[in-house]
């Protein structure tokens, strides 16, 4: 068979990416019929930067949902006589298959670990995000709220981790060492539990999110008990349960579940972020709270978490929905950067970061296995880096 | 002035203390140790023998007794062999005698300690090495600097117009760009052979004799774009606020020229702002310095990160670390006060 030209390759690439395609057209096609009923989200296509960012985040959004309809191989295949290809080399003995581009330094098809390393992204870097935003808000609103002692006190710790040279931290913080250090605990079922510094970590850090919805819905409902209840037993039952399943890996039925490796990495880039989501709520709150609506709240005789929840947090959305996005992106940037180092990832993982690293080796003579991963990371940082723009621009608009 | 000086240099002193102790702590968490024991005497160490040898050599006091004398606040060990009777300890390496050895040998007594990978005192390695990588962040600010003011100004003086969003946009896709990405996608254009024109070389390990354009342009470029886009961003917001506050329209007013008021009356006071970004930038571009000299073999203090973290060299690791807590802390304090001074709006009591 002969080898693919660079037209054919092209095709090829598109011909695979049918699935996103389609999704694009039809998610894209949705929302500007329906943008008039979709608040912030619709006046995004108001501005050619924000329907840029949208679109290259989509992108990799549903490469990740279809990564198996795309990539043509498993990430982990290994193909005997592909070591090093260049791209677009057809497969020994089957009859229309081709590594797109290229085969890498173990005979892996580089687009697929391209496609497959966009799943490993997606899932952790917003994840980790959502984490972060929960201890930032958790903490900034009464910081900036009441200021006082604790403000002066979170403050100097926010800026302590500020402070340390992120790379360091890493270093440091996600190492196969530091998850085997620790005194050991005995669980029930014969589980075992070592508390080292990330599940230390992880043990308050994934505290948060209960005690940010448990406060939400206490401080709205307290006067409709029948609702305070469903609430807070819907809260408790899945937050005790992920709870139990991402710091102990004591879920019983098995569903949330997290390798120690991907933990360490979660929290460290959790606690890195918090720290300035903090910051920000902390400077809206103070910001806010002399604003009229809130006087008129704490006139009408609510109670301060109320205020805080209810009052101050919906009018700081702004800000926060911006940020949220610039900070997916520099997660992600976070993430390539321990991939870069083999930090804390598993060798054979197709994480982006990784692959690149494991690339520029032979980035002279083979340029193929570091360009690709490279790009891809580049494009949904740029998605999301012009999302917030636009997003930006438009939320100012009002 | 006075006392917010004091103040700032108290938390600084405060910081520096708490994170120093945390590097401490995380470098000599017990696997650590252990594989110091191992690569000092051998791999087939029972436990009870590495155990024996940590005891030996004063790695089994108090957390907090063991950083200060690191950092030469308490005495440093000594211990007198029950069966020999030959006394060793921490200020006694190197076959001083126990009478005219100093009882305090720690970071402030100027004894940084020895390294395990280059078997050489570590003060003299940190010098050398702050001293390669002071070269490349010189050249990176030199490159970086002007460019992202310039693009900052010429976007925010007219905001909204066809220059000023090529140029943010310009500035958010290298915003975007990670050093190791940019570095990668660099090397591939100007020094492989799929780009073909190889004009420049893949790797800076001879820019540590001698700097040229050739050997050290990559670098450099890959870790000024990345840091540019941000001082171009924040530049042009505080260029664009500026060009809105009355004392512009009254100098346009007057008669003065577009290009009068830009450089006489904008200029001065859209350039704090970027004052404080640019000084912050510097313990940013730290993480890019790492990944950039990993990248392209430039054996600077980065480069020398990584290969104490690779080989668990303890006493190298803190170093490292406190030179680069303290390059963070004095930049921060630095753009402070710099921030007060440029903009007299501001009065500290």
């Amino acid at each position: 068979m002969e080898r693919l030209g660079g037209f054919e390759i092209f095709g090829q690439v598109m011909w695979n990416f049918a699935p996103v395609w389609i999704g694009l057209i039809v998610i894209l096609w949705a929302s500007i019929h329906f943008r008039s009923r979709l608040g912030l989200y619709g006046k995004l296509f108001d501005s050619p930067i924000g329907i840029a960012g949208l679109i290259l985040v989509l992108f990799w959004v549903l490469t990740a949902i279809f990564a198996d309809q795309i990539a043509t191989f498993d990430a982990l295949d290994q193909i005997s006589g592909m070591k090093n290809k260049k791209p677009g080399w057809p497969v020994k003995d089957q009859e229309g298959l081709f590594y797109i581009l290229g085969g890498d330094n173990l005979a892996r098809d580089v687009f697929s670990r391209m496609v497959y390393g966009s799943r490993e992204v997606l899932i952790i870097a917003p994840a980790a995000t959502l984490f972060a935003f929960m201890v930032g808000i958790t903490l900034g609103l009464p910081a900036g709220f009441y200021g006082g002692r604790m403000d002066t006190i979170l403050s100097f710790v926010a800026n302590l981790v500020l402070a340390f040279p992120v790379i360091l931290l890493f270093f440091l913080l996600v190492t196969p060492e530091i998850r085997a250090d620790g005194p050991e605990f005995e669980l029930w079922g014969g589980q075992k539990w070592i508390a080292s510094v990330p599940n230390l970590m992880a043990l308050c850090l994934f505290l948060f999110p209960i005690i940010f919805f448990v406060v939400l819905w206490v401080s709205r409902y307290s006067t409709q008990p029948r609702k305070l209840a469903i609430y807070l037993a819907v809260t408790m039952v899945i937050g005790l349960w992920a709870y139990l399943g991402l710091v102990f890996n004591a879920d019983p039925f098995g569903v949330f579940y997290m390798d120690p490796n991907l933990l360490n990495i979660f929290v460290s880039v959790v606690f890195v972020n918090s720290p300035t989501v903090y910051r920000i709520v902390r400077g809206v709150t103070i910001d806010i709270k002399t604003r009229d609506y809130v006087a008129a709240a704490q006139t009408r005789g609510e109670r301060p978490w109320y205020i805080m929840l209810w009052e101050v947090l919906p009018n700081a959305r702004g800000p926060l929905i911006v940020d949220f996005c610039l900070r997916i992106g520099y997660t992600t940037i976070l993430l390539g950067t321990l991939g870069f180092f083999g930090l804390g990832v598993s060798p054979e993982s197709p994480n982006w970061g990784q692959t690149i690293n494991e690339g520029r080796k032979l980035l002279s003579l083979y340029p193929h296995l570091a360009l690709p991963p490279a790009l891809a990371l580049m494009s949904l940082v740029l998605g999301l880096n012009l999302l917030a723009d636009g997003l930006r621009e438009e939320s100012l608009k009002d | 002035m006075g006392s917010f000086l004091l103040k700032r240099s108290g938390v600084m002193f405060l910081t520096a203390l708490c994170l120093t102790f945390i590097v401490f702590f995380l470098t000599n968490l017990d696997p650590n140790l252990e594989k110091l024991t191992k690569s000092e005497g051998n791999q087939r160490m029972t436990d009870q023998q590495v155990e024996d040898w940590l005891v030996k050599n004063g790695y089994r006091q108090n957390l907090f007794k063991r950083y200060g004398e690191w950092l030469g606040v308490a005495p440093g060990w000594t211990r007198t062999d029950a069966d020999t009777g030959k006394v060793t300890g921490r200020c006694l390496k190197g076959g001083i005698a126990p009478e005219e050895a100093s009882s305090f040998c720690g970071l402030l007594q100027g004894n940084w300690g020895h390294s395990l990978v280059f078997k050489e005192p570590i003060g003299g390695i940190i010098i050398k090495k702050l001293g390669l990588t002071g070269w490349l962040m010189f050249w990176v600010m030199v490159a970086m600097v002007p460019m992202a003011l310039l693009i900052g100004v010429v976007a925010g003086m007219r905001e909204g117009t066809k220059t000023d969003r090529t140029l943010s946009t310009f500035s958010i896709i290298t915003t975007s760009t990670p050093e190791y990405v940019s570095g990668v996608i660099l090397i591939v254009i100007f020094a492989s052979r799929l780009g073909g024109l190889r004009w420049f070389k893949g790797t800076s390990a001879s820019a540590m004799d001698s700097i040229t354009f050739e050997n050290f342009f990559l670098p450099v470029v890959a870790l000024a774009l990345y840091g540019m886009g941000y001082i171009a961003r924040m530049t042009r917001a505080s260029m664009a606020e500026v060009m809105t506050e009355q004392y512009i329209r009254t100098a346009r007013l007057k008669g003065l020229t577009f290009r009068a008021v830009v450089l006489k009356h904008a200029l001065r006071n859209a350039l704090i702002a970027p004052f404080t970004v640019i000084m912050l930038q510097i313990p940013w571009l730290l993480t890019g310095v790492v990944i950039i000299e990993t990248l392209f073999n430039y054996k600077g203090f980065g480069w020398t990160l990584v290969a104490a973290v690779g080989n668990n060299d303890i006493e190298l690791m803190m170093a490292a670390s406190v030179v680069a807590v303290l390059v963070v802390l004095v930049t921060q304090l630095i753009s402070d006060i710099g921030y007060v001074f440029l903009n007299p709006r501001i009065r500290v009591s």
